[in-house]
């Protein structure tokens, strides 16, 4: 059979940077095929040269056995390619029918192009499954629609090869499982679909093949029956990965945060957090669950001093100023309270200062590192090197601005200085969002090791994967609600998916 | 005040709100595609120099209308190379294009005329004439109605015309084409485009270049319709209000009509009634002509509401990895 893609030889450099080296790949039509790799491994690079948004060095792209120059996204587009970006390239404004047929209109007025493609959506929605209301404004749609929308633009241009780059990153598991169905429609009906993830469990889920990238080579292509999540980790990384965190059972202490009736507005009224109570013990690991977007980002802000908000907080049994605009994440820190903020480029780090500068923001008042007002740099710079080396950031070099390390080193830098500070309650979200598996792996035993110190942790994250491995109690949040709570032994994925759609369990809690 | 009053106030409202309506759309070509011009202002006067210094000259309108668009397209296209292709600051391009346009206006003028930095006067057919619309005469003596024919909506010149038909055309261009269609996406989310297979660097240049365009025959208006000539900083802000009238209308031609009038009819007040006097107090004629600036400043300040501008707007678009 003529494969659907073919690719020879194909390389690409950054400037001194191997972005691609010699890429050689086949995929079969109407198979799902994996392409996994850590970041910066280079699988977005070989996915833009596909859809055109790159030209390679060198090598030959093959469609469906016909050699293709692709210049432009025009060009891919025109070849059968549609791709579905991690981050979607939807104007938020527009309804679904004008996002569709923005760039594929069929003539200079638009009315006729909006019929026709209304039609057409009506047609896909029956094929396919992809029902969406084609009148629906995109930031009214959830994340879930809008990726139908991506994939219905895609299909609308005629692409018989899809490409879908961390498509379940933003989902709900049962919205993945959802995806998922439609992808397997999708392949039986002929379609090509190639998948980027770093999710092993997804590439033994739903591809027929999988790739393997590493440092801009593609070091393996093999049949998903004949692999394991395991075996696809060493080959990722080169070496051999713990999937699982090694954890002895938990020794909780007294309790060390306790919130309750926490309320949280926002600017538009909209209430955010709806009387949250908690608490978490010391030496144990509380994870919140949820899909982004209820309610975890605004509890760790506010626990972190970022934004006031109505209710209480003890810490170590003494009440904590949580609505006064004084109590800022300052305070906060000189509680005791570290804080791993989800976003590390806008929240943990200033991208453009050095690391060095950047391990102590935070507590650059501590008299260790300043002194009637004046920076001690000598002393911090020499602090942060031996930091760096104890967390293992690579480049080691504390001159370097941070926008230049990678994800994982950028994360490490963070976790290093919360974490050295010894605080009695690490507040820390999505720790690994957008790290590689070496880095994962590390970061996980450091809020291991801290755990076992004796630090009361409450761990925000997305990945249900990260809460279940990491947490001794797993809380799940739904629309500013804790909708219930499960000692981490005792619950699984179904049970937490339907808590995180906010669905109540029958008989439980 | 009686009817006669009214209508006068109300003709000369649509005259001064012409070149802020010219200017408006001009800002939202430009600022729907995503690139914020602050430099209306500037190519508004360079447009009005070079249109008035050309109709003396040659003693045609035209040659002046085609010269000030001329002008001001090419500081569009300056604008444009400096924020697209060069991904610069569109503020501080905005800016060094209306002190670039104070100064060589004025510079340009002395030089050609010696006359002050000031073009001499037009004759007729160097200047835009009224029109005179067909039984406006015959019309006139009708109540009530014969009067806003004959006075209000006949005897205007043509851009005055024009200005007011690219209200709809506007809304139509940018609603039901699919030119419209990406310009507006483009100010949204240009990414979507570029992944479309558009190319941004082209609908924001045309854009801007329509923004040029409408300048330069808000400019020529100035000089050649409005006023006989040119004369030092004759647009006298009329760029800014017309950017404030363009957050005031939220970035929508309909919305830009009506917050242009309401900005034309302070002028025209300003204008007609130079000192008012309150029963005691008079209100000094400086106040009056303060009037429509101390509005923008009102409006900006909080009465618009929330004025969501393109989410684009003012960044320039670098393609990510």
């Amino acid at each position: 059979m003529t494969p659907a893609i073919e690719l020879q030889g194909i390389s690409k450099a950054f400037g001194p940077v191997q972005a691609n080296k010699d890429i050689a790949l086949k995929v079969l039509p109407g198979t799902i095929h994996g392409i996994i790799g850590e970041n910066g491994a280079g699988k977005s690079t070989l996915m833009s040269i596909l859809y055109g948004f790159y030209r390679a060095d060198a090598g030959e792209i093959r469609i469906h056995g016909t050699p293709v120059t692709l210049n432009d996204s025009q060009a891919a587009i025109a070849a059968g390619i549609g791709m579905v970006f991690q981050h979607f390239k939807l104007v938020e404004n527009f309804s679904v029918l004008e996002n569709v047929i923005l760039g594929a209109e069929d003539g200079r007025l638009l009315r006729p192009s909006l019929a026709k493609a209304r039609k057409e959506l009506r047609a896909l929605a029956h094929d396919y499954g992809l029902n969406v209301d084609p009148d629906a404004c995109i930031e009214d749609l959830g994340v879930g629609f809008q990726q139908r929308v991506e994939i219905l633009k895609a299909l609308y241009r005629k692409a018989d090869i899809l490409i879908l780059d961390e498509p379940t990153g933003v989902l709900t598991p049962a919205e993945a499982d959802q995806l998922f169905r439609i992808l397997r429609r999708l392949r039986d009906e002929g379609k090509t679909i190639i998948l980027i993830t770093h999710k092993l469990r997804e590439i033994m889920e739903i591809t027929d093949t999988v790739s393997v990238m590493r440092r801009g080579e593609m070091t393996a292509t093999l049949p998903t029956a004949q692999t394991n999540p395991e075996d696809l980790a060493q080959r990722m990384v080169g070496r051999k990965v713990l999937l699982r965190v090694d954890k002895a059972p938990a020794q909780p202490g007294a309790t060390v945060l306790e919130i309750n009736g926490l309320c949280l507005r926002d600017a538009t009224g909209v209430a955010r957090l709806k009387s949250v109570s908690l608490t978490v013990r010391a030496g144990e690991i509380l994870g919140i669950a949820g899909v982004a977007g209820n309610g975890q980002s605004e509890l760790l802000q506010v626990l972190g001093g970022m934004r006031p908000a109505q209710g209480q907080m003890r810490l170590n049994g003494k009440p904590v100023d949580i609505a006064s605009p004084r109590a800022d994440a300052r305070t906060r820190r000189a509680l005791g309270i570290g804080h791993v903020p989800e976003d590390r480029q806008r929240e943990g780090l200033i991208m453009q200062f050095s690391a060095w500068e950047n391990s102590v923001f935070g507590y650059h008042h501590d008299s260790g590192w300043q002194r009637y007002g004046l920076m001690q740099n000598a002393a911090i710079r020499d602090a942060a090197t031996a930091q760096m080396h104890r967390f293992d950031v690579r480049p080691p070099n504390p001159a370097l601005e941070a926008r230049h390390f990678s994800g994982g080193n950028q994360q490490k830098l963070v976790v290093a200085r919360e974490i050295e500070r010894r605080p009695d309650l690490l507040l820390i979200g999505q720790p690994t969002r957008g790290v590689d598996i070496g880095a994962i792996e590390f970061i996980h035993q450091q809020i291991m090791a801290l755990r076992d110190q004796g630090t009361a942790i409450l761990l925000v994250s997305v990945e249900l994967d990260e809460i279940l491995s990491l947490s001794d109690r797993i809380a799940v949040m739904f629309d500013g609600q804790i909708m219930g709570e499960r000692p981490a032994t005792d619950t699984d994925e179904r049970e937490l998916g339907l808590l995180m759609a906010g669905v109540a369990p029958a008989g439980g809690a | 005040m009686d009817y006669a009053t009214l209508l006068q106030v109300l003709d000369s409202t649509v005259r001064l709100a012409t070149p802020l309506l010219l200017a408006c759309l001009a800002g939202l070509f430009s600022e729907r595609a995503g690139i914020f011009d602050i430099g209306l202002e500037g190519k508004m006067l360079m447009a009005a120099m070079l249109s008035a210094a050309v109709a003396y000259v040659s003693g045609s309108v035209w040659l002046g209308l085609l010269a000030g668009v001329g002008a001001s397209m090419l500081l569009a296209a300056l604008h444009g190379l400096a924020s697209i292709t060069f991904r610069g600051n569109q503020l501080i391009s905005g800016v060094a294009i209306n002190f670039l346009a104070a100064g060589l206006s004025v510079l340009i003028a002395q030089d050609w005329f010696s006359q002050g930095g000031r073009t001499p006067s037009l004759m007729a057919g160097a200047r835009f004439e009224p029109i005179t619309l067909p039984f406006a005469d015959a019309m006139a003596g009708v109540p009530v109605i014969g009067p806003v024919y004959q006075q209000l909506i006949s005897g205007h010149t043509l851009p005055v015309y024009l200005a007011f038909l690219c209200v709809p055309l506007t809304w139509w261009v940018l609603y039901r084409t699919r030119f419209g269609l990406r310009l507006r996406a483009v100010g949204e989310n240009p990414a979507a485009v570029d992944t479309a297979g558009i190319s941004v660097v082209g609908l924001r240049y045309a854009a801007v270049m329509i923004c040029g365009l409408l300048c330069g025959i808000a400019g020529a208006y100035l000089a050649t319709a409005l006023q006989a000539g040119f004369i030092k900083d004759m647009t006298a802000g009329r760029g800014y209000i017309a950017l404030a009238a363009l957050i005031f209308a939220k970035w929508r031609p309909w919305y830009a009509l009506g917050a242009c009038l309401l900005f034309g009819f302070l002028q025209a007040i300003a204008l007609r009634f130079q000192s008012i006097d309150l029963g005691g107090i008079t209100i000094p004629v400086q106040v009056m002509d303060a009037l429509p600036y101390i509005l923008t400043v009102v409006i900006l300040a909080g009465f618009v509401g929330r004025a969501i501008p393109p989410r684009a707007g003012g960044e320039p678009y670098v393609k990510e990895r």
